[in-house]
């Protein structure tokens, strides 16, 4: 940031054109200085004074009656009464009466303390002078003169041997730190790459909690399954749903482009992972029309009938799908574990 | 399509549909009230779809095609069933009147009676889903916070928490479920609309069905209390960032604007 | 203490204040404070209240925050619902949601004490960049402003992610979405994102952890930092004394206005109750974060129009209508479509935070600065700043996509590339379009200074030419309009000197040459008139 190379007449310190226009007596432009004070009607007429006063009273009075209000409402409405208010339409008795009433005791104050201000209080205006921020230059040498006898008397530049080892010594105390937060969570391992879908777990309708057969599943229709055996009272249903939250759709065979999607597909019932491979919301705004499925968070696309793929939106790589087929007794079963992790990308998934 | 579709929601085009409507009605009204009477004492299912016909031949055909098999216009109605058209008519979204990227819900032309009549016709083409009693849909008895599970894990992703409507893509939309009847919501879920996955009952019960549509009535419907005051179009964050800033932030600066004004001065005479 | 003072106090009972008062001098030294402070004087006008009204908001969310606390359970454990609200019975909850619900509809007040806490929260980060803004368009972030222009904008971004915390501690469908969102975002962080995932939520997602953490973190840690913050900008505005606009009477060298006690005293604090209370009264009519129509939150549900809270609407945007960039390599991801905007989160703000010293760097000006500018007066700086606030307003649209597309029945794919291609276009046609404004402004300044106000009187001349009259200003309005200083751009001077021998000049300071010629030159600022201008058109008065 050094102005070196500029020299110093064309730095605009030196350009300050209004000063110089100053010392001309005859300056049109001259500052007229402070314009003489002016009085209020409140000034020069006692009664208007007496007005004020009275508004500024009554205001504080108002808001002692407003108090007074909050406390009885407090007492008086039970806290689930509803009440009709127009325009605003059913609304709770309790917090409409408290927040009025606090609302108007508060700015009732305000007001109060204001129009005084306004009305009562002097309105001249008054200059007041500023001072340098910067010391002036004896008090700078001083301090630099004090600091210099400071270091010296320390000794600090001359024992480099102290100096150095401090150093040392204060930047690897913070580290007890650092180390200490290494147990806020476990290490990733592969944890993000497994869910609870494993060979032969029955696909569990959320609506019902019964496992789905094919004939349940209609072309059009939208199905939410999670694997057999997890259950919402399980204390880790939220980390394992998160993971293993399942889209069941069906689509002609014919109209289904991607040959893989077929092959792990069931009669056209395909099985896509319900979490968004963006940032992990539940994506499951599917238009039965065209098959694809909208997230509603960013508005990632994803074409059902082409693996999944992504045809709009932030979202950087298709649902992951599960395998699907259909166990001896005729319920729909997973063949397998997702083939790649699901929900958001992260480094380590490849 | 943009322009079409922004013509279709011009102001004025309500008032057009609704004289082309009551024109419409009036028509077929004057033609088949007579009918009707003999019809009701007679309660024939094969007159009810003799006359479903007739409308059928006026107001669909030319889209879905003479004997419902579809044309490029509209698709095939073989097989969607009563319940698909009681929807598709009484909410108005048929007769569609331009295309667009979706059709959407106007005003109803047909009486119920009619729209029964154009139900037998189409159900009588091939099976499909039956137009739901009373009983099926009404809320009574159902259970409303596992409706309100349900709605979450089924419906809200597409018309939000309370059913306020929400985006589709390319200027598709998930209607607001706003005043819509139970029986049409019920039908909704039954037969999918337009893009609308449908929930059928193999899936989704009947009395999920139920219970979706009493916790949607508990928490948009007529009576729906909304304790902390405007419900602000129950839109979350995005209305409520504007109301802060318009009459939060709005109003204080009002207040600061008075605070620091000059007080009237007294006038120099 | 002397002998003679002590025995002049025996002789006079002093009033019980003023007793307490020198027992308090005799310890805290308050006379010498109070000395100084007393009657400071604070410039009156309604911009400079923005601020107040970050401190009492600020405030207002502390006592009600601490309310709060009282009824908030911060844990993740799951409990079945058995309150009053009865559409969500029997559901499964965390406890933290638990809590809310409680403190929502069986607390009484509870309900208000949240809607004034989180009404309180929008309005101070609303009010924090609307008083930042005044800061910036006025100049008052010029010497000696600068470190208070940098700890308002610490304020500002502390107060963003106070914010968030305290919008994720429900645990509610809205805010649990708003986290899995921030989760997935620190996975996309190369190399170490998975660990700092893991690290902060104890585990995988959601765990049992994030609302305890987050619960420290927002009512402990951050505001903490930020009361420190605010104290410490509060005693620089006290010791650099306020700014003010140029006038009659106002110099560089003073300040003009009214005396902390009683006038400012009793308005600033008046202010405080008027804020309190139109913020109590919109708690009363407007509701705000209803949980219990979100419900409960669970990973696999959601709802559309899943947004955060407004001053983390631009970063929505970013994220919304970014490409879905992802690099596969060597077995590793690289995921540009959510990292690059996680990156350009924080540069959104950086880039009108460094600008103070970018613009002080190009100017090489060392002086304190008192007087603000008109936001016309320094054009460059001005049009930066509407450009800015386009750049994050095209973002903020982004973040609402769908809910502009079924409002105003537009496509949701059309928004999204509109706000891709604004984000880069219209920042520079704002850019464009305000420099144009301002120097229109100074050219109509600069017809007023020497051709007086248009009256509005049109006068038909003896040969029957039409004019309107022109009023000549006051001396107070003259001075007013040429109270400004103009800067010259920097010269490089001759590359070549005396010696004929060429001069080095380094690429920093013709980059510094260039853009104090785009900021002060001819095509960037009207020359103000001169006083010899004034004088010669004047003197032929008569004309028009």
């Amino acid at each position: 940031m050094s102005s070196q190379d500029i020299p110093e007449e064309n730095l605009p310190v030196a350009q300050a054109d209004g000063a110089d226009l100053e010392k001309h007596g005859d300056n049109p432009f001259a500052d007229p200085g402070l314009p003489p004070h002016e009085h209020r009607i409140q000034d020069i007429d006692e009664r208007a004074a007496k007005r004020s006063e009275r508004t500024v009273a009554f205001l504080f009075t108002l808001s002692m009656l407003a108090t007074i209000g909050f406390i009885a409402s407090y007492v008086a409405f039970p806290v689930d009464k509803s009440i009709y208010v127009w325009p605003i339409g059913h609304i709770s008795a309790l917090n409409f009466a408290l927040g009025m009433t606090l609302g108007v005791a508060l700015f009732c104050i305000g007001a109060g303390a204001v129009h005084w201000a306004r009305t009562l209080m002097s309105d001249e205006e008054i200059a007041d002078e500023r001072h340098a921020i910067e010391a002036p230059p004896e008090v700078k040498a001083k301090v630099l003169a004090d600091f210099k006898q400071g270091a010296k008397e320390s000794a600090i530049g001359r024992r480099k041997l102290i100096r150095n080892t401090m150093f040392g010594a204060l930047t690897l105390v913070p580290l007890s730190g650092v180390v200490l937060l290494r147990d806020l969570g476990p290490l990733p391992e592969d944890k993000l790459r497994h869910t609870l879908w494993a060979k032969g777990k029955l696909l569990v309708n959320q609506n019902t909690n019964e496992p789905l057969r094919p004939s349940d599943v209609a072309v059009g229709s939208l199905t939410f399954a999670k694997p057999e055996g997890l259950e919402e009272h399980d204390h880790d249903f939220q980390t394992q749903i998160a993971k293993a939250a399942l889209m069941i759709v069906r689509i002609e065979p014919d109209d289904i482009k991607d040959k893989q999607e077929l092959e792990w597909s069931h009669e056209g019932i395909v099985a896509y992972s319900k979490i968004c491979t963006h940032v992990g919301c539940p994506i499951s705004l599917y238009e039965q029309q065209t098959h694809h499925v909208l997230c509603p968070c960013h508005q990632s696309t994803f074409d059902l009938t082409d693996g999944a793929r992504v045809i709009f939106g932030p979202a950087g790589h298709a649902l992951p799908q599960l395998r699907i087929g259909v166990n001896e007794e005729g319920y729909l079963q997973a063949l397998g574990d997702f083939e790649e992790p699901v929900g958001p990308a992260f480094w380590e998934r490849g | 399509m943009k322009k079409l579709s922004a013509r279709r929601r011009h102001p004025l085009a309500a008032v057009v549909v609704l004289i082309l409507a009551l024109a419409a009605t009036g028509g077929l009204y004057a033609a088949f009230a007579p009918a009707d009477k003999a019809q009701a004492e007679e309660t024939s299912q094969s007159l009810a779809i003799e006359e479903g016909k007739k409308l059928y031949s006026v107001g669909c055909a030319s889209c879905h095609g003479t004997g419902g098999q579809g044309t490029t216009d509209g698709p095939s109605l073989v097989g969607v069933g009563s319940a698909a058209v009681d929807f598709q008519v009484g909410t108005g979204r048929m007769p569609a009147q331009q295309p667009g990227a979706q059709v959407p819900k106007k005003k109803n032309i047909y009486t119920q009676a009619q729209i029964d009549q154009l139900a037998a016709y189409i159900a009588s083409l091939g099976a499909g889903p039956v137009t739901p009693t009373d009983k099926q849909y009404s809320p009574e008895g159902a259970d409303i916070a596992k409706g309100g599970e349900l709605f979450r894990t089924n419906c809200a992703q597409c018309h939000n928490f309370t059913g306020e409507g929400g985006a589709l893509t390319k200027g598709k939309f998930a209607p607001s479920l706003e005043g819509v009847s139970p029986k049409h919501i019920y039908e909704a879920m039954q037969t999918g609309p337009q893009n609308m996955p449908s929930f059928p009952d193999t899936t989704m019960p009947e009395k999920q069905k139920k219970d979706i549509i009493a916790y949607l009535d508990a928490v948009n419907g007529e009576k729906t209390e909304s304790p902390g005051g405007l419900k602000l179009g129950g839109l979350g964050p995005v209305s409520e960032g504007l109301f802060a800033w318009i009459f939060g932030l709005g109003a204080l600066i009002a207040v600061a604007v008075w605070v620091a004004a000059r007080t009237a001065k007294a006038k120099k005479s | 203490m002397s002998t003679t003072t002590a025995s002049s106090t025996e002789k006079r009972k002093a009033p019980a204040g003023e007793r307490v008062a020198d027992w308090a001098d005799g310890r805290l030294g308050i006379y010498s404070l109070a000395k100084a402070n007393m009657r400071k004087i604070f410039p009156d006008h309604w911009s400079f209240m923005l601020g107040e009204i970050c401190l009492y908001s600020f405030i207002i969310i502390i006592l009600t925050g601490v309310y709060l606390t009282l009824f908030f359970h911060p844990s993740m454990n799951e409990v079945e619902y058995h309150g009053s609200y009865v559409p969500l019975q029997g559901q499964l909850m965390s406890e933290a949601f638990n809590s809310t619900m409680h403190i929502s509809f069986d607390v009484r007040g509870g309900l208000l004490i949240r809607q004034i806490h989180h009404w309180a929260a929008l309005i101070f980060v609303a009010a924090m960049l609307v008083h930042m803004m005044r800061v910036f368009f006025t100049g008052a972030f010029r010497k000696p402003r600068e470190v208070n222009w940098l700890f308002g904008f610490l304020l500002l971004v502390l107060g963003m992610f106070t914010g968030f915390t305290g919008y994720s501690l429900p645990d509610d469908l809205l805010s649990g979405t708003g986290v899995r969102f921030m989760q997935g975002a620190v996975l996309s962080v190369p190399i170490v994102g998975t660990y700092l995932s893991m690290f902060l939520f104890g585990g995988e997602f959601p765990g049992g952890d994030f609302v305890a953490r987050f619960y420290s973190v927002h009512i402990l840690l951050l505001p903490g930092i930020m009361l420190g913050l605010v104290v410490a900008h509060l005693i620089l505005v006290f010791y650099h004394k306020h700014t003010q606009f140029a006038g009659p009477g106002k110099t560089n060298k003073n300040v003009v206005g009214m005396p902390l006690l009683p006038v400012y005293m009793a308005k600033a604090g008046g202010f405080f109750f008027l804020v309190f209370g139109v913020i109590a009264a919109i708690s009363a009519l407007a509701s705000i974060n209803p949980i219990w129509a979100l419900g409960p939150y669970r990973p696999d549900q959601v709802s559309t129009g899943a947004q955060p809270d407004w001053y983390m609407g631009f970063s929505e945007g970013l994220i919304r209508v970014m490409p879905g960039w992802e690099i596969n390599l060597w077995g590793h991801t690289l995921v540009l479509g959510v990292f690059i905007p996680l990156v350009i989160f924080p540069l959104v703000l950086v880039a009108i935070a460094v600008w103070p010293f970018i613009e002080s760097w190009v100017t090489g000006d060392k002086r304190e600065h008192h007087i603000l500018d008109r936001p016309r007066n320094a054009p460059t700086r001005t049009a930066f700043g509407v450009a800015w606030l386009t750049w994050y307003f095209v973002l903020l649209i982004g973040g609402g996509n769908d809910l502009w597309a079924t409002h105003f029945h537009l496509s949701i794919n059309s928004i999204t590339w509109f706000v891709r291609i604004a984000f880069f276009v219209a920042p520079v046609i704002a850019f464009i379009i305000t420099k144009r404004i301002c120097l229109g402004l100074q050219r109509r300044d600069k017809d007023k200074v020497l051709h007086g106000r248009e009256s509005g009187i049109i006068k038909r001349l003896p040969h029957g030419e039409f004019i309107e009259v022109h009023e000549p200003l006051s001396q107070e309005q003259l001075h007013t309009l040429t109270a400004h200083e103009q800067n010259k751009p920097l010269e490089l001077g001759p590359t070549v000197d005396e010696n004929g021998v060429e001069r080095k000049v380094k690429g920093s300071q013709k980059l510094r040459a260039k853009l104090s010629q785009g900021m002060y030159g001819e095509d960037s600022q009207i020359p103000k008139p001169t006083a010899e201008e004034y004088k010669e058109i004047t003197s032929g008065h008569g004309h028009h």
